[in-house]
């Protein structure tokens, strides 16, 4: 331990070098796009080039000055994600639509807005004085989709889109990193008062029922949004992202038991009360039946065409630009990972799903690393939030599991996804940060539970 | 908590384990299922904008991929479209393809067996992939000709063989259709042509359920042919036998019966001789030979001639199977020994039929495809003639021709003699029900003594006396148009 703390090592050359690689995943593939398309090599390519190399290497100094110990590995797989994603969307744009630029102007501001996450705050302690504003902030995130006047209304579905202006914007999407905050303050100050009551039962210790407010609490935000916003996916995530919160706080399997419960019984109710939720089991399950496959809206068309592209694509795939992802419904957002199984195979779709595994595991690695069980829990609530949006986006690709409309981590279009998840992985890299540098003797002012000590 | 954390990070690698094995299912190990699932397109589109063989009649081609837009490097065109529609059918992208555009779309497509080394020095030269052409053994003078003669708004076939061979020198319909219409990239287009093509009733968009090889009619007194082979097969008659003639005939188990023709000659006779039974196609003399010889040796004369087979595969045309069905009452048998009732028989049939009689009894394997041609030009197959059963002995045949040559010269179908030349004949005229409205039919081959063409015409839905002017008279003019070339 002594040692570890003598000599932290910055690797922020190892970063630079694998952010050079990542650039050229990114570029690489946008000029295989060109070359396929008739608008090879035009001026847009070079000037979506240099703007993601610039914004990728102004990323890499911010770091270098102020969070030299960062994780090395997780700028570089994110930049490889988005600039594959970037790609992605350009091949699917059609003449005259501009969802690839948009895209990348989506990008550059989500990722000035990490910068400024990580210039501004310094040191992720200082969040946890914002826990009980981030609880306001999550309801109010989560209402606003269902305000008159803001509100997009239903869009495919679901009513999780808020419009101001010109633009649209999915709240839920920074939700997801408020609720994280909220739930990681909240722990870290009541889990001993958590752990230390309530009733054993065989192995297992159960909790006192005053405790399982917050349980039930998130639990019925859950089915708040399932049933207000018809979004099942969001409903699952925030759901998982507590359930393993509280898992980490307490290191009670019994949380774990009693919030599948709650889910299995409350996806059970869910599919007998709503409409929406039932069709997608039914789409999932008996997707090949031809009544199932030919409904509209709520049928399996989508999931099955997406499935053909994915065969079809087969172990190398069709080559990008090459396939016919045109036939599968949404496949620059939604499906875009049948999209990369289509054209970049079985082995591009296992690098992909390789780099969300390694990008959670750095997480996972900060938030072992990390000496504040603030720290600790918000690194590992983002980190299996992460983790689990891309099971259930991948699995409902391949279906394994229900289709929902969730977003696809910095791969998709949508520009509330990215900016939500590079805040993330600002968050992250600043976790990571003080858990890979140098014990931090200096106090931190408005951060008066800290209570970290050189030896 | 250190302990919890790894545990929160094996269940998200156990779930991304999961992962990793739904996406090898989908790519690998399904992978195969889903490609050969009916509603998957993409095989269909793989091909859609390739350069695909054409269709050639008489050295032109009646179809051929010409170079289309950026999207689509090329588009399948249609020259005489109507003409020749109910062969080539339709290549579409959103409602597959039928005819030999369905049938052939692997010499078309170019992904044969027999090219394959094509395919692999286009994949080294990285040339586009070219699909084999097709000749057809169709005449298009002849073949416009009989298009010609099927008046406009008239519903009808007509099928032009070589006996010998069993080549289709014409085969049309009407009504027809532009599958240029559905051939096209435009899919709004394609979608609103096929819909409203769809509405015309007996237009030929499928060759299974319309036009030649697809039309199940009523084949009239051109079965009294089955009838008379059965006959002579049993032994129990022979050409100078004496068959029964009343003007009517009580149909057993039943208070009807079957009448003779009223306003045609058979009345003069109470008995009457194969000639006279067939020159004048008097009802019961046959309708007895029927309830004699029993259903089965009616229906395996009428098997030995092809009826219950499918003559698809052969002729690379989706087509429909005649039938003579089985477990007929008496009465039932009686009156599908002329032609009526449950018997059908596809105009194709009726074609395979005449032409087992022209060819002494050996029915041919009817063909349409003269030769495939590899891009290029090598051939890489051309069907040589092959029989596909007997049908009747020799003598049995020449027999049926001499009478048949009677019809024509003596008897009710006079309309196709050409002066010089011996025709053998075979009218038909199938009652659809108390309407007045008939199938009226043609079968016959000329010349008799050594046949070089047979044609079988029918025209479906009209009156007694239209349908004896769009049928004998203009069998003469294609015998005429085939024999003087």
């Amino acid at each position: 331990m002594i040692e570890n703390l003598a000599m932290p090592k910055p690797r922020r050359n190892v970063e630079l070098v694998l952010l050079i690689l990542a650039l050229a995943v990114g570029i690489g593939a946008s000029s295989m796009v060109g070359l396929n398309s008739p608008a090879a090599f035009d001026g847009d390519f070079w000037f979506q080039s240099s703007l993601l190399v610039v914004a990728a290497l102004a990323f890499h100094l911010v770091l270098r000055f102020r969070a030299k110990y960062a994780d090395p590995v997780m700028l570089p797989i994110v930049v490889a994600l988005n600039g594959l994603g970037l790609a992605l969307i350009h091949r699917m744009d059609q003449p005259g639509e501009d969802t690839g630029n948009n895209q990348l102007r989506w990008t550059l501001l989500a990722m000035a807005v990490a910068i400024a996450v990580i210039w501004l705050l310094k040191d992720h302690r200082v969040i946890r004085r914002f826990t009980f504003i981030s609880l306001a902030a999550s309801a109010v995130l989560l209402v606003l989709p269902l305000v008159p006047g803001i509100s997009a209304g239903e869009v495919l579905g679901a009513s999780v889109w808020i419009r101001i202006g010109p633009m649209t914007f999915q709240p839920g999407e920074v939700a997801k990193i408020t609720l994280a905050i909220f739930f990681a303050g909240y722990l870290s100050s009541n889990r001993d008062l958590i752990l230390l009551v309530g009733r054993k039962v065989g192995p297992m210790q159960f909790p006192r029922f005053k405790d399982l407010g917050p349980m039930i609490t998130a639990w019925l935000v859950s089915i708040g949004i399932l049933v207000f916003q018809r979004d099942l996916g969001t409903s699952v995530l925030f759901f998982g992202l507590f359930i393993v919160m509280i898992y980490v706080a307490t290191s009670r399997i019994s949380w774990v038991v009693i919030g599948l419960a709650l889910i299995v019984g409350g996806g059970f109710l869910a599919s007998k009360a709503f409409a929406h939720v039932a069709f997608r089991l039914d789409s999932w399950w008996n997707a090949f039946t031809p009544e199932v496959f030919g409904r509209f809206p709520g049928g399996s068309a989508q999931i099955v065409q997406g499935l053909f592209g994915m065969a079809d694509g087969g172990l190398v795939g069709t080559g990008l630009g090459q396939g016919r992802p045109d036939l599968v419904p949404f496949a620059n957002s939604d499906m875009i990972i049948a999209l990369i199984g289509e054209e970049l195979g079985l082995i591009g779709l296992f690098a992909v799903v390789l780099l969300y595994l390694m990008l959670f595991t750095r997480g996972f690695r900060a938030a072992l690393g990390t000496r504040d069980a603030f720290g600790k829990l918000l690194a590992c609530g983002l980190s299996f939030a992460i983790a689990l949006q891309c099971f259930v986006v991948v699995g409902g690709v391949t279906r394994l599991i229900p289709l929902t409309g969730l977003t696809t981590p910095f791969l998709a279009a949508g520009g509330s996804s990215l900016l939500a998840n590079w805040i993330i992985v600002g968050l992250l890299l600043m976790i990571s940060h003080t858990a890979r540098g140098p014990v931090d003797t200096t106090p931190i002012t408005h951060a008066p539970t800290l209570a970290v000590k050189t030896p | 908590m250190n302990h919890s954390i790894r545990n929160s990070w094996m269940a998200a690698v156990a779930m991304f384990a999961l992962l990793f094995g739904a996406i090898s299912y989908v790519q690998v190990i399904g992978a195969g299922d889903l490609n050969d699932n009916p509603w998957n397109q993409r095989a269909v589109l793989a091909n859609y904008c390739n350069d695909r063989g054409a269709i050639i009649v008489g050295g032109k081609p009646i179809a051929e991929s010409v170079p289309g837009d950026e999207s689509c490097k090329f588009q399948r065109q249609y020259s005489q479209p109507e003409l020749y529609a109910g062969i080539t059918g339709y290549f579409s992208r959103s409602y597959g393809s039928t005819g030999l555009e369905q049938q052939l779309r692997d010499e078309l497509a170019g992904s044969s067996d027999q090219l394959f080394l094509d395919r692999v020095s286009q994949i080294f030269l990285g040339s586009q992939p070219k699909g084999a052409s097709v000749e057809l053994t169709i005449d298009p003078a002849i073949q416009k000709l009989a298009y010609d003669l099927i008046p406009d708004g008239q519903q009808g076939s007509i099928v032009v063989t070589n006996p010998k061979t069993g080549a289709i020198i014409a085969m049309v319909s009407k009504p027809s259709y532009d599958p240029n219409l559905i051939a096209t990239h435009d899919p709004a287009k394609e979608k609103a042509s096929y819909e409203q093509l769809n509405q015309v009733p007996g237009i030929n968009l499928n060759q299974s359920v319309s036009g030649p090889t697809g039309a199940l009619l009523a084949p009239g007194s051109v079965f009294k042919l089955v009838d008379t082979a059965a006959a002579l097969n049993s032994g129990k008659y022979n050409k100078d036998s004496v068959l029964p003639n009343p003007d009517s005939l009580p149909l057993p188990g039943s208070s009807a019966s079957l009448p003779n023709y009223a306003g045609g000659n058979c009345s003069v006779r109470s008995t009457a001789d194969f000639a006279f039974a067939l020159e004048q196609s008097c009802n019961t003399p046959f309708a007895s030979i029927a309830l004699d010889l029993g259903q089965k040796a009616i229906a395996d004369q009428a098997s030995k001639f092809g009826f219950g087979q499918d003559f698809g595969d052969q002729l690379k045309l989706q087509s429909a199977v005649s039938v003579f069905p089985t477990n007929l009452d008496q009465a039932a048998l009686a009156q599908s020994a002329v032609g009526q009732r449950d018997v059908k028989a596809t105009p194709l049939q009726i074609a395979m039929m005449t032409d087992a009689i022209a060819n002494n009894g050996v029915q041919m394997k009817p063909e349409l495809i003269k030769t495939v041609r590899a891009p290029d030009l090598r051939v890489i197959s051309e069907p040589k003639p092959e029989t596909l059963r007997t049908s009747t002995s020799p003598d049995i045949a020449k027999q049926i021709t001499e009478w048949m040559t009677d019809v024509v010269s003596k008897g009710i179908a006079s309309g196709a003699a050409i002066p010089g030349v011996d025709v053998a004949g075979k009218t038909g005229t199938a009652q659809l029900g108390d309407s007045g409205l008939n199938n009226s039919w043609f079968t016959g081959f000329a010349p008799a003594n050594d046949p070089q063409v047979a044609v079988t015409i029918v025209m479906q839905n009209v009156d007694v006396f239209t349908g004896a002017k769009l049928t004998s008279p203009n069998a003469k003019k294609i015998f005429e148009a085939v024999l003087n070339k």
